[in-house]
């Protein structure tokens, strides 16, 4: 809400600079989110001058030289252009050296050959509105000549701009606003602007209202005036209207805005002789009724808007905006003063709808309390009193409830434990009564009675919030709980935590990914129809199409960002993602298991001087950062050729991750088609599950006696076929081995030349050691044999001549 | 014999003085005392000698041995000693180039490790952390929370919707729920994790991250939330950073504070040569987070499952923070866009 200060500081005035009000009014609740200065920067060379002459320009058939009164000896000359310049009026007079809030500046000058010392000026060059219909003409009292024009225009403005919090609709009139200032600085409140009321209750004779349901709008209360003339509104209240950023428009129109600004409750006035009947009736719509609204555009009201009706049907949508049938104009000469409030969602969801968001419906969608129509009954009374010199009509019509006083228990011992520190009954009376609420204290406890504008205070702790944020927040001194149980990670965040280490060590970066995925994921990764990866989480209104799915893996996002790494000149990426994937179930919500992805592109150890262009990645390369990272956790893992090879995966060069006996994920290289639809080169990828990880890692690892006795070393060459996997040899080996067999490597291995076709050379190293004795030679020698010759029976292996 | 053993004796001490490198000397041994070298056939040679000359000669030919095969090991030592400081000498290497790496670098995203930072500060002043559903029943994200039924919040335009009982969560607020559901009081957690609104301009993504805190016991209060959000914006920011809290205002909590952090880029708003400080605007101070002390309606909502909650018994602080927010903050990050680009460039920074 924009509130011009000028007007603030009627209402109440700490006599601070503005950057302290809106710092004060900021640590109470109100956030300031700028101040900014209209108008008129330096008023002191803007004065009032008198026209004593005014004659046509001899060479310019538009100007005019006058001759104008400023105070001094002599009247100054100055040339206006303005139509509507005459002698005798008294005008506004920017001297020479004035800065017009535009940032011209006024000198003396020659026009068409004619001196000019001044300027006599329109409203919008002053800054008072936008109206440019020629010269700004001073009533009578503004003069004399030579008087200051700041003493009868309000030339310079500073504009404070609140964010209102939605639970504080009381600070959208300026008035509230005042009145929190008052509570936080202790200045001097001016007596609510409402206490003056020219209406009169009871009937209003000649006019009823009828509310079909109540919910949508609590209270409704209407007047109807007689007025005579054109009326005037007077300069200050434009310019505060101006800087309010509402366009001042007509004496009758400018009363409701202004109500609005102060009061914080918008009016509707109707042309009461525009109305059909003498009754109006507010209803929900019917879908489909039409009305054209007060800026000329046709509306389609849709089932549930709320209407207000005449004995024509339509004539204004309930607190979003009037219609154009019964409008006020020039004419008008009764007029039916509105003042109700709504349901907020309602007008909330209409104005919308309708795309059509004013100072009203911004004001009636948060929900104003039933006590501001009469508030902004009793102000209005007094501005069509000041502009029109009009009294209400008998009567006020009045639909609606009432709205009895709330009084609430607080207990002092409440705030001292919902705030700490020490609180007496005084200290919390006193902000509670500069912000207007009644307090009748007994003992510790009190009754207090809440304004019957502040909807949102209806418990002892809303009670609580007022009186700590005016008290002050700066002063509760800090302190800690004491009560807690102790800080810990669950084992499964703690293992999360390590396998993010762990692939951070061995060199992978993590990425932060999209949950979203593009639909055409699933194609662009070649899965299947019937995968179950295509079941996805669907948004109703995802922000794109290309972010309508929720992700099933992990691997897109690895991909594309890849992928826009390479096209960056990057030659060696190498990613990781931890998060979840989002799976549709059956029943309940959506299940969201976490998963490790990894993603390697470029050479498989970090080129150097000495060997400036290593082999790039490969599977194996994939193998060995699993064997880091499960390897960390000591789970009990290995990768087996697929039965089914991922579809974006190279068909024979990626497996399965086992772990434990479970299939808990895949790897391998991408397949050369997928990876170069991702813009890659050779790419290797894996995706885990991490629960299976944390269900297979041991909860404590115990220690295994280390043997001080030496150990005895032996190759092995063995021809294996190639159907039978390395990872079945070092298994049998490892089996056949005995006690003594510590580890077994594959060192070398080797296919074609000198080898059997069909066959493959497989170079195994074992490590023997006994934990009890030194091992001989021939010990070992025995245990090899013992391994080859399993290795002949169950795999068909041969060794090596 | 015995003139023969000592003249070979001074032509062998000559010859291995004059050696000049090992193998030289190694070559001279070979010459001397040899196989085939003439003083070891001399011995053997002693035999046949007679009686009353074989002592005689044996010994001498003897000494001549060992005096040169200790002449022999003497020089090899001294001459093994100059052999090595030349090749140590000569092995030169420059110092300054590149070191041959055994690993790549890699590491954790900037957000993962703002976002461990911020647990490992709750970790150690006692609170556990708790993990809730990203796709969130809408009670827990909103009916729960107190939020009205019309709140503007829950319209299409700002919530992605799954259906109409299931959202995207768009705070990790539910979690709060959920944990209290999980165990009676007193609870102190925090929840991190991504949370979703439809929002995409410069400054906001449609996925971010929060870290949401909740404490219930009886007898928390409002001091104890400063003094928390203290003691977590001087392990974030610096010991030396103050806190201000600003009223505000929050469906869940009641009374609801907005959290500014004294500036750490500026002294009261204006930088050393005196400008306006672009980070706090030159208000001295940044916005961090929204807190405030659960609202009953929250607890009575819990405590209809789980009375242990009854509000009339217990009594809370909640808090949540933008992980991104508090990222860029502190490390200068200026586009948001670049915590979701995953440029190497930009990962190995904070890696």
């Amino acid at each position: 809400m924009k509130v011009p200060l000028s007007l603030l500081l009627k209402f109440c005035d700490p006599g601070l600079p503005v950057e302290e009000i809106a710092s004060i009014l900021a640590l109470t609740g109100t956030e300031v989110e700028r101040v900014t200065k209209l108008g008129v920067e330096d008023p002191s060379t803007f004065v009032v001058g008198h026209v004593v002459s005014c004659e046509k320009h001899p060479d310019a058939d538009r100007l005019n030289v006058c001759s104008v009164d400023i105070g001094g000896s002599e009247p100054t000359q100055i040339v206006c252009g303005a139509p509507n310049v005459a002698a005798g009026q008294l005008v506004p007079v920017a001297l020479t050296g004035s800065v017009m809030p535009n940032g011209l500046k006024i000198k003396k000058a020659k026009l068409r050959g004619v001196e000019s010392n001044g300027m006599i000026c329109a409203e919008d060059e002053l800054g008072l509105s936008r109206s440019h219909e020629g010269i700004l003409i001073l009533p009578e009292s503004s003069g004399p000549a030579g008087r200051p024009l700041a003493d009868v225009l309000p030339l310079g403005e500073t504009v404070l701009e609140l964010e209102i919090t939605p639970n504080r609709p009381d600070c959208l009139g300026v008035y509230g606003v005042a009145r929190e200032l008052h509570a936080a600085t202790g200045a001097p409140l001016a007596p609510a602007p409402w206490t003056v009321d020219h209406g009169t209750s009871g009937d209003l004779e000649g006019f009823a209202l009828d509310v079909a349901d109540p919910a949508v709008c609590p209270r409704f209360t209407a007047r109807i005036y007689e007025i005579e003339g054109a009326g005037e509104t007077p300069m200050e209240i434009q310019g505060h209207l101006t800087a309010a950023g509402m366009r001042p428009i007509s004496p009758v129109v400018d009363i409701t805005n202004y109500t609005m600004l102060v009061i914080g409750e918008p009016l509707h006035a109707f042309d009461l002789d525009k109305l059909d009947g003498q009754k109006l009736t507010v209803r929900s719509a019917a879908g489909g009724e039409k009305l054209t609204t007060l800026d000329g555009q046709d509306r389609t009201l849709e089932a549930g808007d709320p209407v207000i009706d005449d004995a024509s049907g339509p004539t204004s949508i309930a607190g979003v905006m009037g219609g154009a049938r019964s409008e006020v104009g020039e004419g008008t000469t009764r007029v039916l003063l509105e003042a109700a409030v709504w349901h907020g969602p309602t007008i909330n969801s209409t104005s919308n709808r309708l795309n059509l968001r004013s100072e009203a419906s911004g004001r009636f969608e948060k929900g104003l309390a039933p006590a501001l129509t009469d508030r902004g009954q009793a102000f209005a009374s007094q501005l069509f009193s000041e502009f029109f010199g009009a009294t209400p009509n008998q009567g006020t019509a009045v639909a609606g409830q009432d709205y009895p006083d709330v009084t609430i228990k607080l207990a002092a011992s409440k705030v001292e434990s919902l705030v700490g520190g020490a609180w007496s009954v005084d200290r919390i009376v006193k902000p509670l009564e500069a912000l207007g609420f009644g307090v009748t204290v007994t003992g510790g406890d009190l009754d207090v009675t809440v304004p019957s504008d502040r909807l949102d205070v209806r418990r002892d702790v809303d009670l609580i919030e007022e009186i700590v944020r005016i008290d002050g927040l700066d002063g509760i001194e800090p302190t800690l709980p004491s009560g807690n149980k102790g800080g810990l990670l669950s084992r499964g965040q703690r293992i999360r935590r390590e396998v993010a280490d762990e692939l951070g060590a061995a060199g992978l970066f993590e990425i932060a990914g999209w949950s979203f995925a593009n639909p055409n994921l699933g194609d662009r990764l070649r899965l299947a129809e019937n995968d179950a990866r295509r079941v996805v989480v669907e948004l109703e209104n995802p922000m794109s199409s290309e972010e309508a799915h929720m992700r099933t893996t992990l691997i897109g996002s690895l991909l594309e960002s890849a992928g826009t790494n390479v096209a960056r000149g990057a030659s060696s990426v190498r990613l990781f993602e931890i998060g979840p994937v989002y799976l549709p179930s059956e029943e309940g919500l959506a299940d969201e298991p976490i998963r490790v992805a990894t993603l390697l592109v470029g050479p498989s150890v970090p080129p150097d001087w000495g060997n400036p262009a290593p082999p790039s990645v490969d599977i194996h390369s994939g193998t060995a950062l699993l064997e880091r990272v499960l390897g960390s956790q000591r789970v009990t893992w290995k990768v087996l050729p697929a039965r089914d090879p991922e579809p974006f995966l190279h068909p024979v060069r990626s497996g399965v991750i086992e772990i434990d006996g479970h299939i808990a994920g895949w790897m391998g290289e991408l397949h050369p088609e997928v990876a170069a639809e991702f813009g890659l080169p050779n790419t290797v990828v894996a995706e885990f599950d991490l629960k299976a990880v944390e269900s297979a890692s041991p909860e404590v690892v115990h220690y295994a006696p280390v043997s001080p006795h030496p150990v005895v070393s032996q190759d092995l060459a063995v021809l294996l076929p190639l159907t039978v996997a390395s990872a079945d040899a070092v298994a049998a080996a490892q089996h056949a081995g005995g006690a003594e067999l510590e580890s077994v490597a594959v060192f070398d291995v080797y296919e074609g030349d000198g080898v059997d076709p069909g066959f493959r050379s497989l170079g195994l190293r074992f490590v023997f050691r006994a934990h009890d004795r030194t091992l001989t030679e021939d010990e070992a020698t025995a245990a090899r044999a013992a391994i080859l010759a399993v290795l002949e029976s169950e795999l068909g292996a041969k060794q090596r001549g | 014999m015995i003139d023969r053993i000592s003249k070979i004796t001074a032509e062998a001490k000559a010859a291995i003085d004059s050696a000049a490198t090992t193998d030289a000397l190694e070559q001279e041994r070979i010459n001397w005392l040899g196989r085939k070298a003439e003083l070891p056939n001399l011995l053997r040679g002693v035999r046949e000698l007679p009686a009353e000359e074989r002592g005689a000669a044996g010994k001498a030919a003897n000494e001549a041995r060992v005096e040169l095969e200790n002449l022999i090991d003497q020089r090899l030592t001294e001459l093994s000693a100059a052999e090595l400081s030349a090749a140590i000498a000569s092995d030169t290497a420059d110092v300054t180039l590149p070191g041959k790496p055994s690993s790549f670098r890699g590491g954790l995203h900037l957000l993962t490790k703002t976002m461990r930072e911020i647990e490992d500060v709750f970790l150690g002043l006692g609170y556990r952390i708790a993990e809730g559903p990203e796709i969130e029943q809408v009670s827990y994200n909103f009916d729960a929370l107190n939020h009205d039924p019309h709140h503007p919040a829950r319209s299409a335009t700002d919530t992605f919707y799954v259906d109409a009982s299931t959202l995207l969560r768009t705070h990790t607020s539910p979690v709060q729920v959920r944990a209290m559901l999980a165990e009676p009081p007193p609870l102190y957690v925090i929840a991190p994790g991504r949370v979703y609104r439809r929002d995409d301009d410069a400054t906001h993504t449609p996925q971010f991250h929060q870290i949401e805190g909740l404490a219930v016991d009886e007898g928390i209060s409002l001091a104890d939330l400063k003094g928390t959000l203290l003691a977590f914006a001087k392990a974030i920011f610096g010991e030396e950073r103050e806190i201000r809290l600003r009223p505000h205002f929050f469906p869940f909590t009641e009374p609801s504070v907005e959290v500014d952090v004294s500036c750490f880029a500026c002294d009261s708003g204006k930088t050393e040569a005196g400008d306006r400080c672009g980070l706090c605007k030159g208000t001295a101070w940044i916005e961090i987070l929204g807190a405030g002390m659960v609202d009953p309606n929250v607890f009575a909502s819990v405590a209809a499952e789980r009375p242990e909650y009854d509000p009339a018994k217990v009594q809370g602080f909640a808090f949540g923070l933008g992980i991104e927010r508090i990222a860029m903050l502190k490390h200068s990050v200026p586009d948001l866009r670049l915590l979701y680009d995953n440029d190497i460039r930009f990962l190995e920074q904070f890696a």
